[in-house]
């Protein structure tokens, strides 16, 4: 489709890299940044997660013991995992599904309403810290939104401290996250239902497709599986580097570390305690953790409508 | 236009099996609305609409009203969401906080200027220009380095951040304004929707041009450039929200080259004594991505259309 410059098969890669030295030239200056910042530092973090390095001395080389040492010894680690994979696996998939059903919605809508909507469910996404508002709505006395709220309709009698108690900080990381998660896939889905040729709908019903969750399944879905794909590597990336909602509102150490997620363990060897062998470990289970769950979800959504 | 020919060529064909049919075809072209729809349908979706709508738009509600709270009414009890006597106290409060700053306001501001425009102009630049090949030209090697760039979407920044402090001590420019920008400038996300958004653009416009003997160069200059503006200005509104909340604590250490975002948080943190100002503060960092948002949302569901993933 792409092929503008016609290379008959006969010619050398030297001769083809050669023809193409416009492309090289124009693809050097992102891909130098790109490999320093990028593609250098996963490995260094591999390399590095196999020695004992404090940033100060050089790093000695010790095997396999930082990894050894995070899954047999390290119990805050475990339960930093433990909470990951639940936020993760209860804001990814939820969040995911909400991004498309609000985008399915907002495509009945037109003109301002539609502008407004939109807003309404991205804006939070990409307010930076203003997520720092739950603080005041969790506050654990009775000066806090939610308390005044629940005790001004009776449901509780004494103010809870939702962000030190250890059973109510996971659940509440989890609303505010799903509050912030309504990201750059949920623009995609929008953007993807509004290319979807209505042609297609009409064709549907003639053909006995009776209502809309039909018609979402069978003709709204499958026409935008590319933006489907595109959706779940961006919710699936997020909900498994959350960390900042984390250490803000629960605190860093959260009670009982009720609250410590993967990567706040991380920041916690890394920047605090510069273990730089162990937290690059941790690093590298957390980007093969990423890495396969997107691959894994990218397969079956590549089944959706076939 | 051609969808509403298409509707009614639909419409016209008489269903005498399917009456019921023949109805929703003609209600819909009529009203210009689409087919299987009902109101029970509608009235559950919206209705589940204005419940999450109000759950996502409240504490926004709640940054906008505090904002112009008077100190009393932010220490009210029970809190109330709504303010009732309106003032721009607060502000008044954060300008005189910001004047007494040992460092002036205008540096912090200055800094996230530098920080946000040398992101944002150089991202935009170095993205698009890499952009081009990998839409327009073929190469040995345009798949892997691809392939790459959407693995790269695959997993978060928290990664890399230890190597990549590393890499930037290494490379001198650590406690710069460059150690924010240049990461910054390869970000995956933005190389991805600009190849996304070329690659749907006709050949045909670069073909006339090589003809006449244009370089790739020129071509990506004068006429892909200008025809990808939604894609650039998508790019510059995602490059700006992510550095505009950068408080860069990692990389910056002197006082004077910190941006505005670090000076504010460090008011929003000054607790219960400044809770006027930072109620200013939380709003002023809403608002600005917001407004953004706002200006530019029409192209960047135009450049989000084409972002989908095909394999």
């Amino acid at each position: 489709m792409t092929k503008t410059i016609l290379t008959p098969n006969n010619e050398t890669l030297l001769t083809r890299i050669r023809k193409s030295r416009a492309a090289y030239f124009m693809l050097a200056p992102y891909f130098i940044l790109f490999t320093l910042f990028t593609i250098l530092p996963v490995l260094m973090a591999m390399g590095v997660s196999l020695t004992y390095f404090d940033a100060l001395s050089l790093p000695r080389f010790i095997g396999w013991s930082n990894y050894l040492k995070l899954f047999l010894e390290d119990d805050l680690f475990m339960k930093a995992l433990q909470n990951t994979l639940v936020l993760a696996l209860v804001t990814g998939p939820l969040s995911y599904l909400l991004c498309l059903l609000f985008a399915w919605i907002i495509n009945e809508f037109k003109g301002w309403t539609r502008a407004l909507l939109t807003l309404v469910f991205y804006a939070p996404s990409i307010c930076g810290q203003a997520y720092l508002i739950w603080n005041i709505i969790l506050t654990g006395d009775r000066y806090g939104f939610l308390n005044g709220l629940l005790m001004n309709l009776g449901v509780i009698q004494e103010a809870i401290l939702w962000m030190q108690t250890e059973k109510y900080v996971l659940p509440m990381l989890i609303v505010v996250q799903m509050w912030l998660s309504l990201g750059t896939g949920f623009l995609a889905f929008i953007a993807g239902l509004q290319t979807i040729d209505k042609a297609l709908y009409e064709a549907a019903a003639i053909d006995g497709v009776k209502n809309r969750w039909q018609e979402l399944w069978f003709v709204t879905l499958p026409a935008m599986r590319p933006q489907l794909m595109f959706g779940a590597v961006m919710q699936i990336t997020q909900s498994f580097a959350i960390a900042d909602v984390s250490l803000q509102l629960a605190g860093n150490p959260s009670v009982n570390y009720a609250g410590s997620t993967v990567v706040t363990h991380l920041l916690d060897y890394g920047g605090i305690r510069f273990e730089m062998g162990y937290a690059s470990a941790i690093a590298t289970i957390l980007f093969l953790i990423m890495i396969g769950s997107n691959k894994l979800v990218q397969r079956l959504l590549r089944g959706v409508g076939e | 236009m051609m969808e509403r020919t298409a509707a009614k060529r639909v419409a016209r064909v008489y269903y005498p099996d399917n009456p019921k049919l023949n109805r929703m075809m003609k209600r819909g072209v009529k009203n210009n609305r689409k087919v299987n729809r009902s109101a029970a349908g509608n009235g559950l979706l919206f209705a589940l609409m204005g419940i999450c709508g109000i759950f996502m738009v409240l504490p926004l509600v709640m940054i906008v009203n505090n904002a112009l709270k008077p100190l009393d009414e932010i220490f009210q009890f029970p809190p109330k969401i709504f303010v009732r006597n309106p003032t721009l106290e607060n502000f008044a409060d954060l300008f005189i906080l910001i004047n007494n700053s040992w460092v002036p306001f205008t540096r912090y501001i200055l800094n996230t200027l530098i920080i946000t425009g040398g992101g944002v102009l150089g991202h935009v630049i170095l993205a698009s220009l890499a952009a081009y090949p990998l839409a327009k030209l073929t190469f040995p090697g345009k798949k892997p380095l691809f392939r790459l760039v959407v693995l790269s979407l695959m997993f978060s920044w928290t990664v890399t951040q230890i190597p990549n402090y590393l890499i930037i001590s290494w490379l001198r420019i650590n406690n710069t304004h460059l150690a924010l920008i240049l990461p910054a400038c390869s970000y995956g996300m933005g190389l991805y929707l600009m190849k996304q958004f070329m690659e749907q653009m006709p050949n045909s416009l670069m073909e006339s041009a090589r003809l006449d003997g244009a370089t790739e160069m020129r071509i990506f200059w004068s006429i892909i450039m200008p025809n990808v503006k939604p894609a650039w200005l998508t790019l510059a509104i995602f490059q700006f929200q992510s550095l505009w909340g950068n408080t860069g604590n990692m990389f910056l250490r002197d006082e004077q080259i910190k941006p505005l975002q670090f000076a504010m948080q460090q008011i929003a943190a000054g607790g219960a004594a400044r809770a006027g100002a930072s109620a200013a503060v939380a709003f002023i960092i809403a608002a600005i991505p917001i407004t953004f948002f706002l200006l530019a949302q029409s192209k960047i569901l135009e450049t989000m259309t084409t972002s989908g993933m095909k394999e």
